[in-house]
């Protein structure tokens, strides 16, 4: 079984976004640029999968700018086979993404398709359950449990209330959450060995993708601002405002 | 006048609350009618009708929804959207589960996690874990929104008298099923839900310290307990405490943050609270400078002898 996994090049989490000034988005110049963790966690997934011999190829997609091959390299360093970039320097949106991505599980015929739940840049999340949705498979998304019986996959869920389990029919559409796996570190070795390893480039034309964004931009601005309170000398100071708010 | 499909997101046996919050963001945009599909849902349809400001309710009572499985409820959704211009659901884990594929089946764009409603294709939504605000325009020709509880105030429960009519859809996609939940059973309030939450960060230094400090401590006040996303990933609580971008966002009246630092991943799940109060022994943490209240000292001798003075 083939295991297809979609990442992102985002900015890297620990950098504080910028907002340009002209209020038209995020700068992303000269800022630090990483794996969105979520898809880390996804590649993570499928290497474990393929040392337990459930899965036999890990094949890493990403759909961006020409850098996102850097994304790439790191997957492939992580253990991934092989690897596809679908060139743009556009932004697309999840939908086109899910377009693209059917397209190519169209021309692979994974049995797993295992992604983040969510992009740390748009915070969308969306992609898996449209992909699910256009590849007429099911999903189980924000995963913290994956296990393959037969032609199945029981999938433990991180749900509002606790945990959820389903069982879906093979090929199925996965999306991570945070406690499914801690992603390991790609060592040297490995990151020299994912050179030489194939990635293919292609454009969303190659796919008959449109990528028309559907949203227009407004505008991005900053949140708005919280001012700083006062601080108490003590824990009967405390108590007293407490007491004023009614809560105690 | 703009019709709108509001998800009614519920247990089979009472309607949650964060329906409630769908319906005030569904109504800024039109005339809602709130779709219950589930199995056995009568108990739901009777507090469905009576939410104020919904105009008509659909049911979908069939084994195949009652887990609320995406692969069986989104073709119901997309199924009835014919007769709608908009579809909303609450930013839950449910809706954020199902909304995505409803948008791909009809070829269009979500809108998720929206604050608020600025136009009648306009809305502003936190990206970036909440560092900007994007403002963005549909341009496709029908909406599928997921709306961020926190941002819309509940409709009133009681007031409406809808009419009530049955949906049909194609039932079980054959694609999945449902085989366990393990609900965290808690006597305290629901997180998302409650008037006060009591959070605790990785400064607690493990399980039974978090258990000993903030549980007193929350359960003096009535509260919830949440922990920031470093607690949780040292293993003191279970994910669904994990208040944060990536958790669940909090907007209660008083929110307690016990030896949590501030990092920008979890201001993102409860800077909307009303107040916030902080007790943390470094006065430079950046939980101060959003706090209304801070306290600074050793979480070791202030939470104790809070708990004792309240």
């Amino acid at each position: 079984m083939k295991i297809l996994v979609p990442v992102k090049r985002v900015i890297d989490y620990n950098v504080r976004p910028r907002i340009k000034q002209d209020g038209s988005g995020v700068d992303l110049s000269n800022v630090k640029m990483s794996m969105n963790p979520f898809d880390e966690i996804a590649v993570e997934e499928a290497v474990r999968l393929k040392e337990k011999g459930v899965a036999t190829e890990v094949i890493a997609v990403s759909v961006g700018p020409a850098k996102a091959a850097d994304t790439l390299r790191t997957a492939l360093a992580m253990g991934a086979d092989k690897a596809i970039l679908v060139q743009t320097d556009e932004a697309v949106e999840p939908l086109a993404v899910a377009k693209i991505l059917k397209a190519i599980a169209a021309e692979e015929e994974p049995g797993l398709i295992v992604l983040g739940k969510q992009a740390i840049d748009d915070d969308s999340n969306q992609t898996g359950q449209m992909l699910a949705a256009l590849w007429g498979r099911p999903q189980g998304t924000f995963a913290s449990k994956v296990e393959v019986e037969g032609d199945a996959v029981l999938v433990t869920r991180e749900v509002d209330g606790g945990l959820e389990t389903v069982k879906l029919a093979l090929p199925a559409v996965v999306t991570t959450d945070l406690r499914l796996n801690e992603p390991r570190f790609a060592s040297l070795p490995n990151i020299m060995k994912a050179r030489s390893k194939p990635m293919a480039t292609k454009t969303p034309e190659d796919y008959g993708v449109d990528i028309t964004p559907r949203l227009k931009v407004v505008k991005v601005a900053e949140p708005a601002g919280r001012a700083a309170g006062v601080k108490v000398e003590s824990v009967d100071a405390l108590v007293a405002k407490l007491k004023e708010l009614g809560v105690a | 006048m703009t019709k709108v499909l509001v998800w009614a997101e519920h247990d089979n046996a009472t309607l949650k609350e964060a329906t409630l919050h769908a319906v005030t963001a569904g109504a800024q945009l039109g005339a809602v009618t709130l779709l219950v599909a589930g199995a056995g849902v009568s108990g739901v349809v009777d507090a469905a009708k009576q939410v104020a400001g919904v105009e008509a309710v659909l049911v979908a009572d069939d084994a195949a929804y009652g887990a609320a499985l995406a692969e069986n409820v989104a073709p119901l959704i997309v199924g009835l959207l014919g007769d709608f211009d908009a579809f909303v659901a609450p930013a839950t884990s449910h809706g954020k589960n199902i909304a995505p594929r409803v948008a791909a089946l009809l070829d269009v764009a979500q809108i998720s996690d929206i604050l608020t409603v600025e136009g009648p294709k306009t809305f502003t939504r936190p990206i970036y874990a909440g560092n900007a605000i994007a403002t963005v325009e549909s341009t496709d020709a029908k909406l599928v929104i997921t709306a961020r509880t926190t941002g819309f105030a509940k409709a009133e429960a009681t007031g409406g008298s809808a009419a009530v009519s049955p949906a049909n859809g194609a039932g079980d996609a054959g694609l999945s099923s449902f085989v366990s939940a393990e609900v965290a059973a808690s006597e305290r309030p629901e997180l998302t839900s409650a008037r006060i939450v009591v959070s605790g960060g990785r400064a607690l230094k493990d399980e039974q310290t978090f258990a000993d400090t903030i549980y007193p401590l929350a359960d003096k006040l009535g509260a919830a307990v949440g922990a920031s996303r470093a607690a949780v990933d040292a293993g003191y609580v279970p994910n669904d405490y994990q208040v944060g971008q990536t958790g669940k966002i909090v907007a209660p009246d008083v929110y307690i943050a016990v030896g949590i630092s501030g990092a920008i991943q979890h201001l993102a799940g409860m800077k909307d609270s009303k107040t916030i109060i902080a007790i943390n022994k470094d006065e430079d943490a950046p939980i101060f400078q959003i706090a209304d209240l801070g306290l600074v000292a050793d979480l070791y001798s202030a939470v104790p002898e809070l708990v004792s003075k309240l």
